[in-house]
């Protein structure tokens, strides 16, 4: 159970990107969360693994206090938390199976880890990751030298390496086209279904949050608009969330 | 209204071109622009000569042949003069007339040379003295004629000589002296940019982090870890520089008989990498009991012992087995030379290296407890702490600096350069411990970047000519200091180019590495090296070349190098010589701005 309390993130220059939510996640949840460019799904999210530091509030993992973690048990949380970025961010440069090992980093002994050496488990793990993904014959390809598609899985896969008990995915398919996106998102379906990985996710189409979320959290100026099932959000509750002038699409 | 703003306009513009016509008046004045000197004929006639020495440089020659053809001259004329012997096929002059007297014109004419060849026409009298009458030139059928004016000699009885050498190029040409002296030269300069290059890369990458923005400034720590960590640093170059001296003995006892040195050699590295594998297994899911991890700092602890003694056993089987090896390699003995400077080199650093890992690991883990002891403590009793180990910090840091001032300048008032910087130091301690919050991490990142940073561009602003005259000093006049200064100029100057290319790497796979709760080490591994490897290649290329063209100067300071030779040839105004060598560093700049172009194509 992973529980947000009163969170606050005002940016330096005095932005406020975050007012005050609390919301909480019980394990094994498809959670998606919505809104507007801006309305704070990404500050959100990296809140929770403190890629951001909050400034006020508190996030409560089985009753560990993430917000007061030292570096060294930021680490250990960190590993347990993996996380899938709307433009994939892989290493271009490096190999598709270093990619994918880089999720082991927090498990690792670093001075190993540092001259390139990781356990044989860890790189039969890798292999398997990239199986379950269907790209495992593009192990020893630069990672640039895939598609889209193929880097997001990359992606999940790097995620997966970490055990994760919960994943956290900003935007995943939002720089993808559609028949991709539904293949990303049934990827963290299956995680989330088979392997009872909570599964937070930002998400900008409805469609897909009618397919494939539990439960939904909307967000607009940093506020908390709304929390419920996704097929609560009728006509009224979407113009609370999107603005006044916003029309459905597809 | 507008005319009025045009006319105000007009004499705005008549006002700047005036004041730019002042400006440029003053400066041609400053600078001296003036055409007088070059109308004067000498000046006009050495520019000329100069030009034309340098349109030549001297780098091939050919072997010469002398021919000497002489002919009887009386003078005065006399009674039994010899006929002239005329050999159709050999090289024969004519006088006429054969006999004159003193300051008299003769017209001496020259058939069967070799065409178009130089010589001088000297007049030998009986002593065998050498008179140069004039120079002749042959035409394209080998003849030459000459009118000279006989010298003003006392009369002699008997023949004296007109006589006429000329050169003839035999063979091919080859490398003259100064062609070889350039070659030698060139080369060396070459090798000198190779190695300024490489040591000034070595020592630059690492600098390069400590430059760079975007990794500095995450790197924060609360005060009582910054304090312990300063208190840390001397008292872990002690320990460190302790460990190198004793190794250093034990390995002496070791050296003195060959067979345990090796042995040494072999067991040593051995216990040493199977202890560290033990002592550091590759993931470690759950943390260890403390027994558990106490074995591993003593593993860890022999392993580094070993580690030591092995690198040190190693330098001095290098030292011994490239001398040996230098006397039977022959041509190649600057190999067996090479393996024992590397050996020494390696053996002299050491130490310091060994006090720079020692302040580095003390300081480390006195880090960490500061980070436990702010995680720990109650707000009272850590301000408390903080004090003490601030002011304490702060004493030390400030009486480092004063001490070092005192070295330099020789100041010797302990009060002055001791006690009064620690009094200063430890109040600036107490008054940084207050004025922070309690507890807050404090952005030391950012301090060790604008320092780091100012270093360097003090560095770089000094030019490696000016750093030369510094190390001829210390390592006498040659290649050596050369290599000194523009290596320590290279790492000014690299440290900046890399850290700039740090900053601009894509920060999303930074973060990705970070999520998945990698350490600082590891993120700079997997997210920012494989990121900046092609734009590093790319400057240290660009480096080499620098490299070369500022050896080509640094000789004039005496740091080796085609330099050293090119000043010589100017100043003994050997404009021929100096012009070879301008074309070898014409030659090589060019190469090397072509190579390194396509290298850099190729790789990045």
């Amino acid at each position: 159970m992973l529980s947000i309390r009163n969170l606050t993130k005002i940016y330096e220059g005095g932005v406020l990107a975050l007012d005050n939510v609390s919301f909480d996640v019980p394990d094994g949840q498809f959670l998606a969360v919505i809104g507007l460019s801006g309305s704070g799904k990404s500050t959100l999210l990296r809140c929770i693994n403190r890629l951001i530091e909050p400034t006020k509030g508190q996030i409560l993992w089985n009753d560990i206090d993430i917000t007061a973690a030292s570096q060294d048990e930021l680490r250990r949380i960190r590993r347990r938390i993996g996380m899938v970025f709307q433009h994939f961010n892989l290493v271009y440069r490096s190999s598709v199976l270093t990619n994918v090992l880089a999720g082991r980093l927090g498990y690792v002994n670093p001075l190993w880890s540092a001259l390139h050496r990781f356990p044989k488990e860890d790189i039969e793990k890798a292999y398997q990751q990239l199986e379950r993904v269907g790209i495992a014959d593009k192990a020893d390809y630069r990672a640039d030298e895939l598609s889209g598609g193929q880097q997001q899985r990359v992606g999940i896969a790097r995620a997966m390496m970490q055990n994760p008990e919960i994943i956290l995915a900003d935007e995943p398919v939002a720089s993808l086209d559609p028949v991709l996106a539904h293949s990303i998102m049934q990827y963290l379906e299956q995680i989330n279904k088979e392997e009872e990985v909570m599964v937070i996710c930002s998400l900008h189409f409805l469609d897909l949050v009618h397919r494939y979320a539990d439960r939904v959290v909307a967000l607009n100026e940093g506020k908390k608009v709304f929390d419920g099932l996704p097929q609560e959000i009728d006509d009224v509750k979407f113009k609370e969330i999107y603005g006044k002038e916003a029309e459905r699409v597809g | 209204m507008k005319p009025k703003a045009s006319w105000k306009r007009s004499l705005r513009l008549g006002l700047a071109v005036l004041a730019g016509m002042i400006v440029y008046a003053y400066g041609f004045q400053v600078t001296q622009v003036s055409l007088d000197k070059t109308r004067e004929p000498r000046r006009q006639e050495s520019f000329v000569r100069i030009l034309r020495a340098l349109a030549h440089p001297d780098i091939f020659e050919y072997e010469k042949e002398e021919f000497i053809v002489q002919a009887p001259i009386y003078v005065p004329c006399q009674d039994n003069m010899e006929p002239l012997e005329v050999k159709e096929n050999e090289p024969y002059m004519t006088i006429t007339p054969p006999c004159a007297n003193p300051e008299e014109v003769v017209q001496v004419e020259g058939f069967n040379f070799e065409p178009n060849t130089q010589g001088p026409l000297n007049f030998i009298p009986p002593s065998g003295v050498t008179l140069q009458l004039t120079r002749i030139t042959t035409d394209e059928h080998g003849r030459f004629t000459a009118s000279v004016k006989l010298p003003k000699r006392q009369p002699v009885e008997g023949a004296q000589h007109i006589r006429v050498i000329t050169r003839r190029n035999i063979g091919t040409p080859h490398l003259s002296e100064n062609g070889l002296e350039t070659w030698r030269k060139i080369v060396e300069t070459v090798f000198l940019a190779l190695l300024a290059t490489t040591f000034g890369t070595i020592l630059a990458i690492p600098i390069s982090f400590f430059a760079a923005r975007n990794i500095m400034k995450d790197v924060k720590s609360p005060l009582s870890s910054i304090a312990l960590s300063v208190i840390a640093w001397p008292a872990g170059i002690l320990l460190g520089v302790v460990v190198a001296q004793r190794i250093s003995q034990v390995t002496y006892l070791l050296t003195q008989n060959m067979p345990v040195n090796i042995a040494g050699l072999v067991v040593a590295p051995l216990v040493s990498w199977r202890m560290t594998r033990w002592a550091i297994p590759q993931a470690d899911e759950a943390l260890p009991s403390t027994a558990k991890r106490i074995a591993r700092m003593l593993a860890l602890g022999i392993a580094a012992l070993c580690g030591i003694l092995s690198v040190y056993l190693f330098t001095n089987v290098a030292v011994r087995v490239g001398n040996s090896l230098a006397e039977p390699l022959g041509p190649f003995g600057f190999l067996g030379v090479f393996v024992a400077n590397l050996g020494d080199i390696l053996n002299t650093i050491l130490t310091a290296i060994l006090a720079l890992i020692g302040g580095g690991l003390v300081s480390g883990w006195m880090g960490r407890l500061g980070q436990s002891m702010t995680a720990r403590l109650s707000k009272a009793s850590l301000l408390w702490a903080n004090v003490v180990l601030g002011a304490l910090a702060g004493a030390i840091l400030t009486s480092l600096i004063g001490l070092s001032i005192n070295w330099l300048y020789e100041f010797g008032e302990p009060v002055e350069v001791l006690w009064l910087p620690s009094l200063l130091g430890a109040l600036g301690g107490i008054v940084l411990v207050l004025r922070t919050k309690n507890k807050e991490a404090v952005p030391i990142g950012l301090s060790i970047y604008y320092v780091v940073r100012t270093v360097l561009n003090a560095l770089r602003s000094i030019e490696a000519f000016i750093m030369a005259i510094i190390f001829v000093v210390l390592v006498s006049t040659g290649p050596f200091a050369g290599v000194l200064a523009l290596s320590l100029h290279t790492v000014a100057a690299l440290a900046k180019l890399y850290s700039e290319q740090v900053e601009s790497i894509l920060p999303g796979p930074l973060e990705a590495i970070n999520a998945t709760g990698a350490t600082r080490m590891q993120t700079i591994v997997y997210a920012v090296i494989p990121q900046i490897i092609p734009p590093y290649i790319s400057f240290t290329m660009y480096r080499w070349d620098i490299n070369v063209r500022m050896s080509t100067i640094i000789g004039f300071a005496g740091g080796g190098g085609i330099g050293l030779l090119l000043q010589q040839n100017i100043n003994l105004l050997n404009y021929r010589a100096a012009s070879a060598q301008m074309l070898a560093i014409t030659i090589v700049v060019a190469l090397m701005d072509y190579i390194s172009s396509a290298l850099r194509e190729r790789v990045v």
